[in-house]
């Protein structure tokens, strides 16, 4: 047990190269994962709070599409669109997208900029288990934005030994 | 190599927002995984993905370990000259791939 913990402390310092209070927050979740240890609503927080700092975080512009049931916990589908005219002025700068039961919170940043066009991203991520779902952006002016949703998931993804 | 796809236009207008699609085939093991045996399965991701147009990033995805295999990721760039984009996959091992397409605006 004592060698998987030292294995996973690596690899997730290679994994932290961005956003090291994130990955710190990671580090801390690792250890011991292997045991079936995971993230919860507290430490999504705190990742969050490493990854956006002191900025409030207010409800709203996102939209979020993703099944409320997922048959199969290793393949979700994630559609999430932000209301933003995308110009140099006035764009999303960064997505960051949470979830609070996972082995590790982190699931995906999308960094965008006036050059998108559309603030529209789509993608296929994994739930280990029932649970919410946060995805956070963050605009040019500094502004933070927040939506959640709740994926219910029948068979969980990221555990299933072979 | 890995089996990568790129789905977008191959035209597009001045100012047009066109909807680009990217898929690579790669395990995206989690790490979490025990084998038959009760041994965790290395974890081995791709933890980078970008796209880069007339010489600038214009949309960068990090992965983690939440992103399904096979990562699939589908976003917008704005049509601004012909040129090619450049498109590439990493992980922090030292794996790189590349795929190239032109785009013709007019």
């Amino acid at each position: 047990m004592t060698s998987s913990s030292k294995i996973g402390h690596q690899e997730w310092k290679r994994l932290s190269r961005r956003g090291v209070l994130t990955g710190t927050a990671g580090l801390l979740i690792s250890v011991g994962l292997i045991d079936g240890a995971h993230a919860t609503p507290e430490t999504m927080q705190e990742a969050i709070a490493g990854a956006l700092g002191e900025t409030p975080i207010r409800p709203g512009r996102i939209t979020l599409d993703v099944p409320p049931l997922a048959e199969n916990g290793n393949s979700v589908s994630l559609l999430i669109e932000v209301e933003s005219p995308m110009t140099a002025a006035d764009h999303v700068k960064t997505i960051y997208v949470f979830a609070e039961k996972n082995p590790l919170t982190d699931v995906a940043r999308f960094h965008l900029g006036p050059r998108a066009g559309r603030a529209r991203v789509h993608t296929v991520i994994r739930l280990s288990q029932t649970q919410f779902v946060k995805v956070l952006a963050e605009m040019s002016d500094g502004s933070c934005w927040a939506q959640t949703a709740e994926v219910i998931v029948t068979i969980g993804g990221c555990l299933d030994p072979l | 190599m890995a089996t990568a796809r790129i789905v977008m236009p191959r035209t597009a207008r001045k100012g047009e927002v066109i909807e680009i699609k990217a898929r690579i085939t790669h395990v995206m093991e989690t790490g979490f995984r025990l084998d038959n045996v009760g041994q965790p399965i290395p974890r081995d991701i791709l933890t980078r993905f970008s796209c880069s147009y007339g010489g600038q990033t214009v949309f960068l995805m990090e992965l983690f370990t939440g992103v399904a295999a096979n990562p699939f990721v589908a976003f917008s760039t704005v049509a601004t000259e012909t040129g090619e984009l450049v498109f590439n996959w990493s992980d922090q091992k030292g794996f790189s791939q590349t795929e190239r397409v032109r785009l013709e605006v007019t």
